[in-house]
């Protein structure tokens, strides 16, 4: 039978650059720049490592492998890593599961992504080159997303202003966290009257329920949980990694709801079930997870049970997710105020609930954060992956 | 007994409030409206939405061959009528043929179609029409052109309309035209190109047909007869051959403007909207020479369901019209407007269009014959490429039968308007519908007012233009709010 990951591996160094529009940096200084802060924290050299695992989605110089080239690991194994948004988490995966096989003994998991070199608003393409462009559907990115609000306000009856004033809630939690965050790709507080009159994006999501794009980088190293102490005093150690794709249903099947993710929701239940967790609510001390518009953030609360289905309104109005709240989501500021480099954010939600258990996060501080949950998406509501980690300081 | 089986129209949702021409260039004002192909409408997809009226209710696969006729093709090399076969959903072994370069094409595709039928050589031909021809912004006939389509079945069984005989002129005449190269019409002096062409050319077959067959004027219920861009030559060529108000067809000024090639047999059409059995009709047009055909209207008229086509009284009555010139200058790509600052369309794979045409070109998807579930998948992008090859539904491999989805209709279960996208007429409107009969999809919505898309709106699928990228015109569907 199939064994848990649960204690097994343990997290001794990690890194994550500054995010946003970082004009002046390159793909290789942001993945140089993650996996040499993460060196000096594990206070390791980079000749310990012995193989590597590159996240990248599409605009990382350099192919498979080679992509992490610029770190001038010395003829070690490295592995690309891509499974879009979802991609940071995935590449902590692969590296967790080589050391807690003991074929690896020091794991190195680098995502970085360099978004702003298109000279274009958004996301680039995701179409693979040769096989698109018959028919098409001209949409984006935040029209996808547009349609889980759409379909959510009207299942739950809300108004546009009431729907769009729950989604507003989340955004002006996200700025208060980034804002007191230095490597935050924005620092601004926002009201939530600014962030319903901000102009639409994609109705009824406006500029403020949308997240960065950004450029940024993220690294962790890990090795088996019985070496860790050697390292470092205060590791942190795995307690679940799992993922879900999705068989991309939800486009094609008159059943799929549209105001949940089949994903997010069975990776919450794997990832529980491997930490042994049965009240997520109680049991999850702080989460970061995959806020690339408002509306997800809010769907998010419901499918990993933080809130009951269709009720996560009174917990984020009540204040229930906020930095002094009962289960703060989003301490460093979310993918919404942080930023959101693609292959990076994985690893970037686990740089946040890393700092928070070793009491590392300044202003952001959370006391007693217990265990946190990093939640990691990548596709659209209907059809996409999702990685949920859960980690510990015990 | 050889002649017209059915018929159908189309007149695009929009319309151009001629007084904004006016407000524009000056000049002097002329009344009314013209229709105006969207931005993702062209002869193709006008032709097609005709052919589809006027094969509503009846098997496409039945049916022997499809012409078209236009002066706008969006191909200069490849075939159009076999676009427009294929997203009707008619079979491979049929005739195909593209009339082209005279505004005279459809009534000559009629007569083509009718010796084919007549020497047994296809048992019924869909003749369309359609045309989006291109006036010169500030011009003399800016105002006066208008776009629209027209289709009709020709066939010997069910004949709602005997084409009792026709009658040719052909004239060697440069009075209108466009040379390759050229983007809009030129004309000689108008009054020349009057003179000599339609007031004398058409007067001579009229009068050759009803010699013949020994006609007067008054023997006719209805006169269709094609009209210039100087509508009051209209008036004064059918009055000159001693035909009152009351039996001539008007011929669309006021309300569509003159559609080229496709006007006559939208003429046609209205008329035979009204007609009545035993009605005698004479149907002329023009264009390098002219041609009069004469059309008895049976009984079968009232007995067979052609009445609920939409055609052009249908069209007409469902419309928006736009008020703003520059929409109508960007639509026309006559100006050009800056892009949204979105990745490049990626380039449209030949082979993969070749592959997937049934789902692309047919809108045919799959119904499960294990779990019965009918399902359609996008034929890019997320969930892989067509064909479904594991059910959706039950896993089943390889269990499926092909399932149309073009003749359905839906309604849409979300939608978002997108003002990111690198859209010709912004908001982007993305929709996922679900179909009356079973699946869903997602589509963009086009021929819709921003302020009234919600969740429930009644659609049908059409066939439009995505996008014309190096060289190639994709075709594909969008969901479109039913029209009245």
């Amino acid at each position: 039978m199939a064994e848990s990951i649960k204690d097994k591996v343990a997290i001794i160094g990690m890194g994550c650059t500054k995010f946003g529009e970082l004009w002046n940096t390159s793909a290789s200084d942001l993945m140089v720049d993650a996996a040499y802060e993460a060196y000096e924290d594990a206070g390791i050299e980079p000749k310990d490592i012995d193989a590597a695992w590159v996240g990248n989605w599409q605009e990382v110089t350099g192919m498979a492998g080679l992509g992490l080239a610029g770190l001038r690991l010395q003829y070690k194994p490295i592995t690309r890593v891509e499974n879009m948004c979802a991609t940071g988490t995935d590449a902590l995966r692969n590296a967790s599961y080589a050391v807690a096989s003991g074929v690896v003994d020091i794991a190195l998991a680098v995502g970085a992504e360099k978004l702003k070199d298109m000279g274009i608003a958004g996301l680039i393409s995701t179409a693979p080159g040769g096989t698109a462009g018959v028919g098409g559907v001209a949409t984006t990115a935040p029209a996808i997303f547009a349609m889980m609000a759409t379909r959510y306000f009207d299942r739950y009856n809300l108004s546009p202003d009431e729907g769009k004033r729950m989604l507003a809630h989340i955004s002006v939690k996200s700025h208060h966290n980034g804002n007191l965050n230095p490597k935050a790709h924005f620092h601004r507080e926002l009201t939530i009257e600014q962030v319903m009159n901000a102009p639409i994006i994609a109705w009824p999501l406006g500029l403020f329920d949308c997240c960065g794009v950004s450029d940024g980088g993220a690294a962790a190293i890990v090795v088996r949980a019985a070496d860790a102490k050697k390292f470092k005093a205060d590791p942190v150690y795995i307690k679940s990694v799992q993922m879900c794709v999705g068989p991309a249903e939800g486009p094609v099947r008159s059943d799929y709801d549209f105001t949940h993710v089949e994903e997010t929701y069975r990776a919450g239940l794997a990832s529980y079930a491997e930490a042994g967790i049965k009240d997520p609510r109680q049991e999850i001390g702080m989460a970061e997870v995959h806020d690339c518009f408002s509306i997800t953030e809010a769907t998010i609360m419901e499918d990993l049970q933080f809130s009951p289905r269709g009720k996560c309104r009174g917990d984020i109005e009540g204040g229930f997710f906020d930095l002094d709240g009962g289960l703060p989501v989003q301490p460093d500021g979310g993918l919404k105020c942080f930023g959101h480099p693609v292959g990076a954010s994985g690893l970037r939600m686990l740089y946040e609930i890393y700092l928070q258990l070793q009491g590392r996060a300044g202003p952001r501080q959370i006391k007693n954060p217990k265990l946190g949950l990093t939640h990691n998406m990548g596709g659209m509501p209907p059809a996409c992956t999702v990685a949920v980690a859960i980690v510990g300081l015990t | 007994m050889v002649g017209i089986t059915s018929y159908g129209a189309y007149i695009p949702y929009h319309r151009l409030n001629r007084e904004e021409i006016y407000k524009a260039w000056g000049g002097f004002p002329i009344p009314g409206e013209k229709a105006m192909a969207s931005h993702d409408e062209d002869a193709v997809t006008m032709a097609w939405e005709a052919a589809n009226d006027c094969l509503h209710g009846s098997d496409p696969k039945k049916i022997g061959g499809l012409y078209i006729a236009t002066t706008t093709y969006p191909y200069k090399e490849k075939q159009c009528s076999t676009i427009i076969a294929t997203a009707l959903d008619m079979g491979s072994e049929i005739r195909t043929a593209d009339f082209a370069n005279s505004l005279r094409g459809g009534t000559i595709a009629i007569a083509s179609a009718l010796d084919a039928v007549k020497a047994g050589t296809a048992r019924s031909i869909v003749v369309t029409a359609a045309d989006t021809r291109m006036p010169a912004p500030g011009g003399f006939v800016e105002g006066s052109y208008g776009d629209g389509a027209a289709a009709l079945l020709i066939g010997d069984k069910d004949v709602i309309a005997t084409i009792v005989d026709h009658y040719f002129v052909s004239d060697e005449f440069t009075g209108e035209w466009r040379a390759d190269g050229d983007t809009f019409i030129r004309s000689w002096e108008d009054r020349m190109v009057l003179d000599e062409g339609y007031s004398a050319i058409l007067p001579q077959a009229i009068s050759g047909l009803m010699k013949k067959h020994k006609l007067e004027a008054k023997d006719f219920a209805k006169v269709v007869v094609s009209a210039p861009i100087d509508i009051r030559r209209h008036g004064k060529l059918t009055g000159g051959l001693g035909f009152g108000m009351e039996q001539i067809q008007e011929p669309f000024f006021m309300t569509v403007g003159n559609t080229g090639t496709a006007l006559a047999m939208m003429m046609l059409v209205a008329a035979l909207e009204e007609a009545k059995p035993g009605d005698k009709i004479l149907f002329a047009n023009y264009g390098n020479g002219a041609d009069a055909f004469l059309i008895e209207v049976t009984d079968a008229i009232k007995k067979k369901k052609v009445h609920d086509r939409r055609a052009t009284k249908g069209y007409l009555a469902s419309k928006r019209v736009l008020t703003n010139y520059a929409t109508y200058l960007r639509w026309r790509g006559l100006v050009t407007v800056e892009r949204a600052r979105r990745p490049e369309i990626p380039y449209t794979s030949l082979t993969a269009l070749k592959r997937s045409r049934k789902e692309v070109l047919r809108l045919y998807g799959d119904k499960c014959k294990v779990c019965g579930n009918v399902q359609y998948q996008m034929p890019f992008g997320v969930g892989g490429m067509t064909p479904i090859r594991v059910c959706y539904y039950c896993q089943a491999k390889d269990q499926f039968e092909d399932y149309r989805f073009s003749d359905k209709r839906g309604h849409i279960f979300t939608y978002s308007l997108d003002l990111l996208a690198d859209v010709i007429d912004p908001p982007g409107t993305p929709v996922f519908i679900d179909f009356e009969g079973g699946g869903r999809g997602w589509f963009e919505l086009t021929d819709r007012d921003p302020d009234q898309v919600k969740v429930g709106m009644p659609v049908e699928m059409v066939l439009r233009e995505m996008y014309f990228d190096r060289g190639i015109h994709n075709y594909y569907w969008k969901a479109r709010p039913v029209r009245g």
